[in-house]
């Protein structure tokens, strides 16, 4: 039962082979094997996700047209759902129950999916391991000693390990990309304005997006089909028609025009990992794409003009944790004074990662020093995008690695926050320059961990990326393997 | 050379409304400023005549109509307050003014 993908799910409850209630029960009792070792959700909604399916069982032939009908999905912490405990992975939140749900978790609803629970990530999306998560470290259902990678690494174990058969993620840096690789799923980050950010925990405004995970890719598209569309509460959200994504998926590759970065191929990855993705560059040509060679001259400024800009977005949007409207409150002393009040509600909510990055973030938009970080990062950042615009006039989509390595230890990276950045290295440029990008397996090292492939694709067109994604995962079996641990 | 002190920290942690601990000032002086040393390559770059981008949209955000919508009652917004005041429709803070 656990096997099932999401369309085979939807497909089984809408005929009336299956019923949603079995499904539903079978993930929470993966849930219950699992987690213990795993630690990939926060809340699991047990009751809510029963009655839900129940209520679907009920009326399933009249609701049989709908994409996600009677299918679990794992949701991550930092997407507001109502009345059910929303974290974002942080102790500042750990009271808080949305009075809302987020515009994403409302369309899963409508779209028939049942929500099993909140997963585990890095504290307000910052981290690419979940350590940095008040609620202790998620691992890798590959190697339990090993990240799953972050931030959205939670909904990444849970896909992995067959607790849900699709989950969603929010990506700013490669927060879904890149745990989905490290733990041998699909992620992927949609074009900038593609999904409402509407009850989606703000890290950073201008990268933040909502993305899909599944098994399959054809998953990942039936799950971004039901959340994309424009949201009047998201006035970045774009008027554009929503296709239906997973028409495109034929195999058909046949002229497509494959880009490679060779540079991103050579310098500081992982041996492994560049033949793994030399190797689908191999399977994509055999299948009629023709691969051309790219520069990407500027990309070796990304992390840096990531770090600038993420940080000064953050430092501004998370002033509003003052302990005022919502959330946890420092203890009051006698003659605790308002300002006391709030740097003492920081000091103790947030954790470590989080405070290092308010702070880099002011310093960068503090006087004298705008200029030349903040400002000087954001020309950079119109480079990089033009760099992208000079590859699409050659290539339709652009390959690399998603990580430069495989999963690494726990604890390898925690105290040195520069080396965890650098894991981040083929990730960060793509929402610098909004555009959607797709992870997905496409190997595994010696010692059995996933290597994934990065295809991105033009602004707007995530239909090329799915497509060249469903073809190589026809012609190839890593999506279909199976951690021991489950 | 170490661009970012001890001070620094303090006057940023002001800014940023932050208490920070005599072991985390250290701390994050010496992170921090590896991190800007390593940021500091882009400010290497000649980016003479580059506009800056602050956003990617391809067109300004829609406005939409100035109406009233159903929105939360004051008792759901209050209901995650520390300290709310529901009789008066309040959130309650400690002592801004005077002593």
């Amino acid at each position: 039962m656990n096997e099932l993908t999401a369309r085979e799910i939807r497909e089984g409850v809408a005929t009336g082979s299956l019923s949603a209630s079995e499904v539903c029960r079978a993930c929470l009792e993966q849930i219950d094997r699992i987690d213990p070792r795993l630690h990939a959700f926060l809340t699991v909604d047990r009751e809510g996700a029963l009655a839900r399916a129940a209520q679907i069982d009920a009326r399933a032939p009249t609701q049989e047209r709908l994409p996600l009908l009677g299918v679990p999905i794992a949701v991550k912490d930092n997407i507001c759902t109502r009345g059910l405990r929303t974290t974002a992975g942080s102790r500042i939140l750990e009271a808080f129950d949305p009075p809302y749900d987020a515009t994403v978790v409302a369309r899963l609803r409508d779209a028939g999916a049942i929500v099993l629970g909140k997963t585990n990530c890095d504290e307000f999306a910052m981290g690419s391991s979940t350590e940095n998560s008040a609620y202790g470290a998620s691992r890798n259902p590959w190697a339990p000693d090993r990240i799953p990678g972050g931030s959205s690494g939670g909904s990444a174990v849970a896909v992995a390990s067959r607790a849900a058969p699709i989950a969603l993620g929010s990506d700013t840096g490669g927060s879904v990309r890149q745990p989905a690789a490290l733990c041998g799923v699909v992620g992927m980050k949609p074009s900038y304005g593609r999904v409402s950010r509407y009850g989606l925990v703000a890290f950073a405004s201008s990268l933040d997006q909502i993305g899909p995970f599944g098994r399959t890719v054809f998953d990942a598209a039936l799950l971004l089909g039901v959340i994309a569309g424009h949201d009047p509460a998201d006035s970045t959200s774009a008027q554009r028609p929503v296709p239906d994504f997973t028409a495109g998926l034929t195999g058909d590759i046949r002229g497509l025009r494959v880009g490679v970065v060779r540079s991103m191929l050579e310098d500081g990855v992982d041996e492994e990992v560049a033949r793994s993705v030399l190797d689908a560059i191999d399977v994509l040509r055999a299948r009629g794409a023709a691969i051309v060679d790219v520069p990407l001259p500027h990309a070796r400024f990304a992390i840096p003009v990531y770090y600038l800009i993420a940080t000064a977005e953050a430092s501004s949007n998370l002033a509003r944790y003052d302990g005022v409207r919502y959330g946890f409150r420092a203890p009051a002393t006698d003659n605790a004074d308002l300002r006391t009040m709030y740097e003492r509600t920081r000091a103790q909510g947030f954790g470590a990662e989080v405070k290092r990055r308010i702070m880099l973030g002011t310093y960068v938009l503090s006087a004298g020093y705008y200029e030349a970080y903040y400002l000087k990062a954001q020309q950079v950042r119109t480079l990089i995008r033009q760099d992208y615009d000079a590859a699409f006039e050659h290539a339709d989509v652009i390959v690399t690695p998603t990580s430069p390595t495989a999963a690494f230890k726990l604890g390898e990276r925690v105290h040195d926050p520069l080396q965890m950045y650098l894991a981040d290295v083929f990730t960060v440029g793509v929402p610098l320059a909004g555009l959607p990008a797709l992870s997905l397996p496409c190997g595994f090292t010696r010692d059995g961990l996933p290597i994934g492939l990065q295809l991105v694709g033009r602004m707007w067109d995530e239909e090329a990326i799915l497509r060249a994604g469903d073809a190589y995962e026809r012609d190839t079996t890593w999506w279909s393997r199976k951690p021991e641990v489950v | 050379m170490s661009e970012f002190t001890t001070a620094d920290v303090e006057r940023i942690a002001n800014l940023a409304r932050l208490t920070l601990t005599d072991e985390e000032k250290i701390l994050f002086a010496r992170q921090l400023d590896s991190i800007l040393q390593y940021a500091r390559q882009v400010c290497d770059l000649d980016t003479s005549g580059v506009a800056a981008t602050s956003h990617v949209l391809d067109r300004r955000p829609a406005d939409r109509p100035d109406e009233v919508r159903p929105s939360l009652t004051e008792a759901q917004a209050l209901a995650n307050a520390p300290e709310p005041a529901p009789a008066e429709g309040l959130f309650k803070v400690p002592r801004v003014l005077g002593g």
